[in-house]
């Protein structure tokens, strides 16, 4: 345990010691709130944030693999990985530790838009459910591209790399379910398949947790592929180590 | 304190540790010696257990390398190539951390840092971002994070590297002093540093050790220097071993 608490706190601090995280919590803050208006947040007449949530899938796609491509690709540029790890520290200790930093900056950003409750509460009377669990989808959504960003940035040291193959990967997660692509598949998979591929999208479930309609097997979904990329990041780590 | 029995590690086909064994007891310093790419550094990696072995076992203070891994580095100091850390850290914070990471928290720990920073002469930069710092303070902050914890056994990558001769001097005097108490591993290419502090030494070439003995009995057994030993062992072998290659592409 006490790896984890090292890790997870020198990691937290390294996000507020180098400008990484006011960069992205800036960047973030900007555009979250900019795309919402921009699309006419005012012109709806409506005290909800459905339009900014409706951001977050696209937001996060470019902005959490950028958080993440650095996660493991720097610590085995610098080889400071061979010091982290000839300290008493387990490999998937070390990657829950990165992992829950991350996730922590990027739920800071998410606590920093309340100006955007405040401002749906002094201009209506909104509906809270959908706001509380637009933020628990946005929160889970990003949880999941962390940890594809996470396995990818241990791939490569090259960090361009990471945040390249983390995106593409992000994107086919989030459109697998759109209908162009359901439209296209359907043309040569069978069905069975492509309802297997429609499952898998990131953004129907999104869509309907930002709703407020929280199912057990729409969070599940998020918890259980986020488990999956940080046990293949663990293991996929193990064997580029071993590799040398 | 330390036992290694037929390790081995390849990188593809590239062997870079083929099968070696050693003991080193408490009290001793091994230096480790041998050409670049011998395999010193190789080996090192999997004592501090980095890097696994693909075969072969190594153990310290009779946990093992591999199923003990966490018991090893608790009792293992290391300081690796290069000396890897946090760049953006400052020294203090970085030595808080590998603290922290080895269980040593409150008064114990500004203890440790206090005596770190005393021993291995670092007390004037513990405010300064590890990245600013020269070559020389870098190699002392990463000795001083090998020893924060008091380990049994240390495992030092070519220590001096990077140093002045005064620095050097006083690393060296800081290892004898060190040297009663644990058992330390050192690697060098340093001749000079083998007879100024190590008790042994094992002469490493492409993964084979070529002589483990003591600085002394090797200096007899060619009648020279250790420079003239260290040609011997490592050179003449490569010059059989390359003529030996070159004779079927001559006949061909």
């Amino acid at each position: 345990m006490k790896g984890f608490t090292s890790v997870f706190k020198r990691e937290l601090q390294s996000y507020f010691s180098t400008p990484l995280a006011y960069v992205f919590l800036v960047i973030f803050l900007f555009f979250s709130s900019f795309i919402t208006f921009q699309k006419g947040f005012f012109e709806m007449r409506e005290a909800s944030l459905r339009l900014f949530f409706g951001n977050m899938p696209l937001l996060f796609i470019f902005l959490v693999p950028a958080l993440a491509m650095r996660l493991w690709a720097e610590e085995r540029r610098t080889n400071s990985i061979e010091l982290l790890f000839s300290l008493p520290v387990r490999l998937p200790e070390a990657v829950l530790a990165k992992f829950f930093a991350c996730w922590a900056v990027i739920a800071l950003a998410l606590v920093l838009t309340c100006p955007m409750v405040i401002t749906v509460c002094y201009l209506g009377d909104p509906d809270w459910g959908p706001i509380v669990t637009g933020y628990l989808g946005s929160l889970l959504l990003a949880g999941t591209y962390l940890a594809i960003g996470s396995f990818f940035s241990c791939l490569s040291r090259n960090q361009v790399i990471a945040f390249v193959l983390s995106v593409v990967a992000c994107v086919v997660f989030l459109y697998a379910g759109s209908p162009s692509v359901m439209n296209y598949l359907a043309g040569f998979l069978p069905a069975g398949l492509v309802r297997v591929v429609e499952s898998l999208s990131f953004r129907s479930r999104f869509e309907s947790i930002q709703r407020g309609v929280i199912e057990f097997r729409d969070v599940a979904f998020f918890v259980l592929l986020a488990s999956g990329w940080l046990w293949a990041n663990v293991i996929a780590l193990r064997g580029r180590i071993a590799a040398g | 304190m330390l036992e290694v029995k037929g390790l081995r590690k390849a990188f593809g086909p590239i062997v870079a540790v083929d099968g070696i064994s050693f003991e080193a007891a408490r009290g001793d310093v091994l230096g480790f010696l041998g050409p670049n790419g011998a395999g010193k550094t190789t080996t090192m990696r999997m004592l501090s257990c980095f890097l696994p072995p693909d075969g072969g076992t190594a153990s310290v203070l009779g946990y093992d390398i591999m199923a003990q891994s966490v018991a090893v580095r608790r009792s293992t100091g290391y300081l690796a190539e290069n000396v890897p850390a946090y760049d953006e850290m400052t020294t203090e914070g970085f030595l808080k951390f590998v603290c922290a990471a080895r269980g040593i928290n409150g008064r114990k720990r500004q203890q440790a840092i206090d005596a770190v920073a005393g021993s291995c002469a670092i007390a004037d930069v513990m405010h300064q971002p590890i990245g600013t710092l020269s070559k020389g303070y870098r190699r002392r902050v990463g000795l001083a994070q090998a020893l924060v914890h008091d380990p049994p056994v240390l495992i030092l990558d070519e220590p001096t590297d990077g140093l002045d001769p005064n620095q050097k001097h006083d690393v060296r005097e800081l290892i004898k002093d060190l040297a009663r108490e644990k058992c330390i591993v050192i690697s060098t290419h340093i001749l000079e540093e083998v007879d100024a502090i190590c008790n042994r030494m094992i002469i490493i070439d492409r993964g084979k050790i070529r002589a483990d003995s003591t600085p002394e009995k090797l200096r007899e057994e060619v009648n020279g220097s250790l420079d003239e030993v260290f040609r011997k062992l490592t050179v003449e072998r490569r010059e059989v071993h390359s003529e030996g290659a070159a004779v079927p592409g001559g006949a061909g």
